[in-house]
């Protein structure tokens, strides 16, 4: 069957095609990338209809069965739906780049790099084994690197790029040294090899956890859990739509899909569970905590993706892969939507992005109000919005499995309610409290169709008529009537403070320093790297300039040089002289080792 | 054939030298060089582990010295390195204002040594071949260079030689060990010699130290490592290309042409040492490159730094992490001849390669900003690009010896290290572009006149530097079918102690 690689072709060839011939025409560039996005997402809803698709593959790397690496694809059902999901919510955000990066100078090279994300994220989708995972898994850390860095002309964008790839990469030195772990123990990298041969992993006990937990590692990094999650809200800095795309609804969800798509290795080590879970838990916390006290609407819309994948991965460390994945796909579409919707915003009112100085914009941009509001409904969890469906399967979970969890489960809930509903009366209420604000108006409708399909989205992606059809969900227990109840509760004293605190507000009436400074996450690791990275890295600098260099070697040819002063005669002082006498050595020498 | 690769540049060189018009020679003699090694991968039987395309000329029978030339698969991928890094050498040339003629001719006689001694089934043109090689480099530093030239290329030039001449040391032992009746020059002969059993164990472990410290000082084995980033920063981009792209690989070529089959229990003895000093390359020198403050100096320091993962993977004595050190070979020449080229480049427009004042230059020069991050980001091993096959090779190889499930061995630390090595080669790089080429335009280079995007000729070179670097990134598995068999009879798949 050639559709699956048509699926990771399309983009690719876009890409490609962009990047050598197309770059000065910046209509017929997006053009193309859309167009390929388009034939990747058809390609998926073919393939998600149909069953028993299988796809040639060919070697990567072969030695001989010691070291095997196939190019091939797993098509199962959690890929399938993971493809119609990405190329579909891919898909909409290329139809609104359209619009959004309409006259951008580097339209192009956007365009280009978009699709190429698409390509390596599909490629993470349809990856049957870990070392193909693993190539495309940095492949998408590229393509974010490049988007993030689009505006590499401002300081902000340069250094956010690079953080994001250097933090990402911390995360992968474990992901690769767990990679090379569970394939010494298997001897294996293919997925489909190593679950039956995972007897020599449950074995050693201590050597699965420290595996499994090295695997986890590249999760944390790409998807931003603590302690690695300070790069996420600096990514902020690139374009909107990659925002929506890149850095909420697909790559950074990445890293839930491959713990998904390794669980059956992570789910035989209950330390490393509780671990992951506890990460899992502990992003959320912090992460809501922080997005109560910031100012910028994506950096606030940023620390909910990352409080929402907290919850993903507290659902995979409590062993339940649909709890995880139902949460990710419902996610996927509300946090694309709330980005995009926030794009429309910020596009009108001249790349403002200072929730204090919007304002009253209900009714200036009536579809992008709508909209925003039907996302951040389910982001809260309201119901019936699909947030309130995945959500509670994870409290459910939680309440039935870990109680602490639980409970930090619940605060969270109701910090997301706290300062979603802060955001929203404050830039869609009140008063106009800048000149831009009072005289933007609605956007193209190019980028409000999106916003519209993604609404709907939203809204019914959580009723199990529908998400049933992509997914398997969870299935719900006896007890957990008790769950939504108190998540509504939480929910509505939440929305009730925002409200009451924040309604006809100038300024923020409430002032934590160490929310507003994210904890001092940056501050530290700054200190930290300044003390470890590079005082080791003076040190050795210094030591190669004045130990080994000057010591050691000009020590030895200082002192060459004293005896080579009774040798004046040849120092003729040319360097072609030298070349003559070296050569002359040498035959000489040979003359005597052979001869003797 | 082969032939004709390795003399095509040496004699228009001479051609050059006698009066012939530079620039068009060199280039047509490049090209021409390139073609004929491309007919000579696609006449190459892959899977044969023989050399190829033998052609033997004796000079003295009685030594068993005789001028033999022929390719095995590892021969045949250095020999298309060089073959690709000299056209773009010589197209990113340009005009030479002084001594036009001999500058060329450097560069081509570089290009034409180093053919010769990939090509060499003789120990002595091996060797004789590589120091053609080198006294042109000496003479691009030292006349046609920047900064402190003449300082630099008396120092490559003493180190250099000192390296030659212990390998020299060692090369004259190896060729004694052998029992009277079957000394021969022969890389062959020798081979069949030490499969034999010949060379004792004893002198086995004398004369690998000698070559390892020889061809190590050739290769910037730490600590042996500090005339390369000075004579790097030193060199015309050419020449810069040339010898780290290609030249600086004959050390690491004779390790794997000598050490590996004639020397097994020597390689085996000083293992643990090899491990130690690699370690230097890749986490100290690592950490030195990032606290470089200068282009020229960090790319010198990050090419001296991936000498490390080579190493790595020569020392795991798996097959998996030899023929991943080939790969890395190959991919580390391509893209740090890339990166010599761009900064090359940019030395003359900006006239300054610190990096304070640098700055900005992705808006002023749009191919060369993409040009060097292509090449960033294949020698931090981007996967796509061939450097990361290479390095996945030599991780999976070193991790694999001497495994046991219990605990963590010499390798599994070294790879744990190594793995770090690729954080911290991200770190320097990184910072070195953002520095560079984002952010906003460096102060000392707003409103200079000479700031402008490279010439569109030059994407011929860069192209030809990234679509080989992407097309064995993407499918390695030619590479290995090339390179693998020629170790086949050294190494067993699964080395296990």
């Amino acid at each position: 069957m050639i559709l699956p690689w048509l699926i990771l072709l399309a983009p690719l060839a876009s890409a490609i095609v962009i990047t050598l011939f197309t770059l000065r025409w910046k209509a017929l560039s997006s053009f193309i990338s859309v167009a390929a996005v388009l034939i990747s997402f058809i390609c998926s809803c073919l393939i998600f209809t149909q069953s028993g698709i299988s796809a040639r593959q060919f070697t990567w790397i072969d030695f001989g069965g010691v070291f095997k690496v196939p190019f091939g694809f797993l098509l199962d059902n959690l890929s399938k739906t993971m493809l119609v999901v990405v190329s579909g919510v891919g898909s909409l955000i290329h139809i609104y780049s359209l619009g959004y990066m309409r006259d951008d100078e580097g339209k192009s090279r956007y365009f280009a790099a978009l699709s190429l994300f698409m390509f390596a994220m599909l490629g993470i989708v349809l990856a049957n084994n870990f070392v193909m995972l693993f190539i495309f898994w940095e492949l998408v850390g590229f393509t974010s690197y490049v988007l993030i860095g689009h505006w590499f002309d401002r300081d902000a964008a340069a250094s956010a790029a690079k953080k994001a790839f250097i933090t990402t990469r911390i995360g992968d030195f474990g992901f690769m040294l767990g990679i090379l772990m569970v394939w010494m123990a298997t001897g294996s990298v293919v997925f489909s090899d190593i679950a039956p041969r995972l007897s020599t992993l449950t074995g050693h006990p201590a050597f699965l956890t420290i595996a499994a937990l090295l695997i986890f590692c590249g999760a944390v990094g790409k998807s931003a859990q603590f302690p690695l999650h300070v790069w996420l809200p600096d990514a902020m800095e690139g374009p909107t739509p990659i925002s929506a795309l890149i850095h909420a609804a697909t790559m950074v969800a990445a890293g839930v899909y491959m713990l998904v798509r390794v669980a059956f290795i992570i789910q035989a080590s209950p330390t490393a569970l509780l671990v992951i879970a506890w990460i899992g838990t502990i992003t959320a916390v912090l992460a809501a905590l922080i997005a109560t006290q910031q100012n910028d609407i994506k950096r606030i819309l940023a620390y909910s993706t990352l409080s929402q994948l907290g919850y993903m991965v507290m659902a995979v460390g409590l062993a339940s892969n649909e709890a995880a994945m139902f949460h990710l796909f419902t996610h996927a579409f509300f946090k694309a939507l709330l980005f995009l919707a926030a794009g429309s915003v910020i596009f009108m009112i001249h790349h403002e992005q200072n929730i204090w100085k919007m304002g009253g914009l209900s009714r200036k941009l009536p579809i992008t109000f709508v909209t925003f509001v039907v996302g951040a409904l389910a982001l809260i969890g309201c119901p019936p919005f699909s947030g309130f469906f995945s959500k509670d399967a994870i409290l459910a979970l939680a309440y039935e499995r870990n109680m602490p969890i639980f409970v930090m489960g619940l605060f969270t809930a109701f910090l997301t309610a706290f300062y979603v509903v802060r955001l929203l009366v404050i830039v869609f209420f009140g008063k106009p409290r800048s000149e831009i604000a009072s005289e933007s108006r609605e956007s193209p409708f190019v980028m409000t169709g999106p916003l519209i399909v993604l609404a709907l989205l939203a809204t019914i992606g959580g009723f199990a008529f529908f998400a049933r059809n992509f997914l398997a969900l969870p299935i719900e227990k006896e007890v957990a009537i008790f769950v939504p109840a108190l998540a509504i509760i939480v929910l509505i004293l939440g929305s009730g403070l925002a409200i009451a605190l924040y309604r006809n507000r100038a300024r923020d009436p409430l002032d934590v320093e160490l929310l507003r400074r994210k904890f001092y996450f940056d501050e530290f690791y700054g200190w930290l790297i300044d003390w470890t990275q590079e005082l080791l890295a003076h040190i050795c600098a210094f030591f190669d300039r004045w130990i080994i260099d000057a010591g050691a070697v000009g020590g030895t040819s200082g002192g060459t040089w004293g005896i080579g002063a009774l040798l004046r005669l040849v120092q003729v002082g040319n360097l072609q002289a030298y070349a003559f006498l070296f050569g002359l050595g040498i035959v000489a020498l040979i003359y005597f080792a052979v001869f003797r | 054939m082969v032939l004709f690769v390795i003399f095509c540049p040496i004699v228009a060189a001479i051609l050059i030298l006698i009066g012939a018009s530079a620039r068009k020679t060199a280039l047509a003699t490049s090209v021409l060089t390139f073609v004929m090694a491309l007919l000579l991968l696609a006449s190459f039987q892959k899977g044969q582990r023989d050399f190829q395309h033998v052609t033997s000329f004796s000079i003295s029978p009685e030594w068993h010295l005789s001028f033999t030339t022929g390719l095995d698969g590892l021969s045949l991928a250095m020999v298309l390195l060089a073959a690709i890094v000299t056209v773009a050498a010589v197209w990113f040339a340009g005009r030479i204002d002084k001594y036009e003629n001999a500058f060329y001719a450097c560069l081509l006689l570089i290009s034409g040594g180093a053919i010769g001694a990939f090509a060499s089934i003789d120990l002595f043109f091996f060797y004789a071949f590589h120091e053609l090689a080198l006294i042109p480099t000496f003479l691009l530093i030292g006349i046609w260079g920047s900064g402190n030239r003449v300082a630099a290329a008396w120092k490559i030039t003493i180190y250099l030689a000192i390296g030659s001449f212990i390998l020299l040391l060692g090369l004259i032992l190896l060729y004694q060990s052998v029992p009277v009746t079957s000394r021969s020059f022969d890389i062959r002969a020798l081979q069949a010699a030490a499969t034999g059993g010949q060379i004792s164990a004893d002198s086995q472990r004398h004369i690998y130290l000698l070559l390892l410290t020889g061809f190590g000082i050739l290769i910037s084995l730490f600590p042996f490592h500090t005339w390369a980033p000075e004579a790097y920063a030193a060199a015309p981009a050419p020449a810069a290309m040339l010898h780290a792209g290609v030249l600086k690989k004959f050390g690491l070529y004779g390790l794997l042409r000598l050490a590996i089959p004639l020397l097994p229990e020597g390689a085996r003895h000083w293992t643990d040492l090899l491990v130690v000093l690699l370690l230097g390359n890749i986490i100290y020198v690592g950490l030195v490159t990032i606290a470089q403050k200068r282009l020229d100096w960090m790319l010198g320091y990050s090419s001296v730094m991936h000498m490390g993962y080579i190493f790595l993977g020569i020392a795991s004595a798996s097959i998996l992490g030899v023929t991943g050190a080939v790969v890395l070979m190959f991919a580390h020449g391509l893209s740090i001849a890339l990166l010599f080229a761009i900064a090359g480049e940019l030395r003359k427009r900006a006239d300054t390669l610190t990096f304070d004042e640098l700055g900005g230059l992705g808006k002023v020069m749009p191919f060369a900003g993409l040009a060097f991050g292509l090449g960033a980001f294949a020698a931090i091993g981007l996967p796509g690009f061939a450097n990361f096959a290479g390095e996945i090779m030599i991780f999976f190889g070193a991790f694999r010896n001497g495994w046991d499930m219990e605990r963590f061995h010499i390798f599994q630390v070294a790879t744990v290290l190594g793995l770090w090595g690729v954080v911290i080669s991200t770190v320097y790089m990184l910072r070195a572009y953002r520095r560079t080429f984002m952010g906003a335009l460096g102060e000392r280079l707003r409103g200079r006149k000479e700031l402008a995007d490279l010439r569109p000729a030059l994407r011929l070179p860069v192209t030809l530097l990234v679509g080989a670097l992407l097309y064995y990134g993407f499918f390695p598995q030619s590479f290995v079918r090339m390179v693998a068999p020629a170790f086949r009879t050294y190494l067993t798949a699964n080395k296990q102690p």
